[in-house]
């Protein structure tokens, strides 16, 4: 028994240290700007909160993750509500062509960015899109659609259908019996895609970085990339920034990794 | 027909339309417009848009920068992604164990996959500084210039994908060992079977199957990763971590040679596409995939 909680420990250490450079960079975002250059000591002397002062006051960063936090809210929205539709058809309906149109989802999976990036900035340009978040809407939309309507389908397949068909019986229409019926029962399901597809979208970079030109729509991963060093790089302040950035990420997974997890799972184990 | 089946027809057409709508106008209509893009000259800033066939294959099939980038995405792909594999399986392995702290400990492991691309890019960024960077603080004080030498960028680069992506197949395996029942492995301890041999006999190839999609995932990401070069080492040096997708990226927006880019984003599209064909194949044959 007392082996066992000392190997338990020696994984979580292993762990920690697996996660270090993650630490690292927090220990640097408080580090004070004299002491970041020099190596050892790994401690600072103090503990300065002057980079998140500089990042939330002098750059763009602060606005860079109100944009960040609305394209992937919105992206999340957009892509379930299409997405749940969808899959319910797919699980439930007798659509033609379900074969084919399952097929085409999966593709749409492994379409690879670098590929549909210059068509979509011709389309963003020719819309009048350029530079707002509904190009970032749409692009991270299209790439989480295929992931969404794959694992919503899965989960509504393992839902038993009698309560469906006891609706029915009683006149319910199919948008009645999928809106009070079903809806409810795959709600942990809807968690699971809604968590990936605001991951993804936070993370997203191409598109941002291609379709934004200015501090109206740039998200944080574009801001943090160009972030601005005046005579050398301020390594204190873009490391107050990457936590910054990283901060959804974090909350996720420490706080919501039960769903997290179930949504990986899924997406990965019903091929 | 019943009417009831009639109106479950027109049902599931109706919840489709608005998907499909989507993904044909956002995502096929893009991926076929970039093949004739490639056929195209089309550089906007000069206003050339012409017509040219294949030429720009033709051109990439003996440029050596394309080559080089061929070689450095497949270097990129099967070392990280064989690396991934290796550690992630004895990782999952090392979690099956755990009775206790497995909330923190899947905490842990997934921070470093749920962060975005290019933060992972600036804390190796970081790491890697030659005079205050922790790597060469803990390799004992050398010098070294990982992102600026040559001969380090490529390993540098593999380092940090691995370090973001291998928690994602330690996390399948780690799934996968959770449901094989004790019993298989009691009955096979009946039998005289060592360790080793239960690993050999009963783990590994009841893995097979989740190692095989992991590595489908996986190197399809791997073939079309871009964030994390482009932010990290930006292709340099001397083109040693440009990857197709890097090349692609500055033909078609710092070079603005919208026609020759599309190009070679086509060419990943087919990599891509024929590996997760040949894949599925693979998967076929093993009675996975439909």
């Amino acid at each position: 028994m007392k082996v066992g909680r000392v190997r338990d420990v020696a994984v979580l250490v292993l762990l920690a240290a697996y996660a270090g450079p993650f630490f690292w960079q927090l220990l640097t975002s408080f580090k004070p700007d004299a002491e970041l250059l020099v190596l050892p000591p790994l401690l600072p002397s103090r503990l300065t909160l002057e980079h998140y002062r500089v990042v939330l006051e002098q750059s763009l960063i602060p606005r860079a993750l109100v944009n960040s936090l609305g394209v992937a809210a919105l992206t999340t929205l957009l892509a379930l509500a299409l997405g749940v539709l969808a899959a319910y058809a797919l699980a439930r309906l007798p659509v033609p062509g379900k074969g084919l149109l399952l097929l085409v989802v999966i593709a749409g999976t492994a379409f690879p960015h670098i590929a549909t990036v210059s068509p979509l900035y011709l389309l963003m340009r020719a819309l009048g899109l350029r530079d707002t978040w509904t190009a970032l809407v749409l692009a991270n939309t299209s790439f989480a659609l295929p992931l969404i309507i794959w694992l919503l389908a899965g989960f509504i397949r393992e839902i038993p259908e009698e309560l469906e068909q006891a609706a029915f019986l009683d006149g319910a229409s199919r948008l009645q019996t999928f809106r009070w019926v079903l809806l409810p029962l795959v709600a942990p399901g809807l968690a699971s895609a809604a968590l990936l597809t605001f991951l993804f979208s936070w993370n997203e970079f191409l598109f941002a970085y291609t379709f934004t030109a200015t501090e109206a729509s740039r998200t944080v991963p574009v801001a943090l990339a160009l972030f601005p060093g005046v005579f050398e790089v301020p390594w204190g302040d873009i490391a107050a920034a990457s936590i910054l950035a990283s901060l959804p990420p974090v909350l996720i997974v420490v706080g919501l990794q039960r769903y997290l997890v179930r949504g990986l799972l899924a997406g990965a184990l019903r091929e | 027909m019943t009417p009831r089946q009639r109106a479950d027809r027109r049902a599931g057409l109706v919840f489709l339309a608005p998907a499909l709508l989507t993904l044909a106008v956002l995502t096929l209509y893009p991926g076929a417009w970039v093949i004739w893009l490639s056929l195209q000259q089309r550089i906007p800033v000069f206003g050339i848009e012409r017509f040219v066939g294949p030429s720009h294959y033709l051109f990439l099939a003996t440029d050596p920068r394309f080559w080089n980038a061929a070689w450095v995405t497949l270097a990129f792909t099967a070392i990280s992604v064989g690396l991934e594999l290796v550690l992630g399986l004895a990782l999952a392995l090392a979690l099956r164990g755990q009775r206790w702290g497995r909330r923190l400990a899947l905490s842990l492991l997934l921070l470093a996959w749920a962060l975005p691309s290019v933060v992972t890019a600036k804390l190796f960024e970081w790491l890697y500084h030659p005079g205050a960077g922790l790597v060469n603080f803990l390799l004992g004080g050398r010098p070294l210039n990982w992102l600026g030498d040559p001969a380090l960028a490529l390993p540098g680069l593999i380092l940090a994908d691995v370090w973001r992506t291998m928690p994602f197949v330690a996390l399948l395996c780690y799934a996968r060992l959770l449901t094989i029942p004790v019993e298989v492995y009691e009955a096979a301890q009946v039998d005289g079977a060592g360790r080793l041999a239960s690993f050999a006999r009963i783990t590994l190839p009841l893995l097979r199957q989740i190692v095989l999609i992991a590595l489908l995932f996986r190197t399809l990401d791997a073939l079309r990763a871009f964030d994390i070069m482009f932010v990290l080492t930006g292709g340099g040096p001397a083109g040693t971590t440009e990857t197709l997708t890097v090349y692609a990226y500055r033909s078609l927006f710092q070079t603005l040679q919208l026609g020759f880019g599309s190009a070679i984003g086509a060419a990943v599209f087919a990599l891509v596409m024929l590996t997760a064909w040949g894949y599925l194949q693979m998967l076929r044959r093993e009675g996975l995939a439909e």
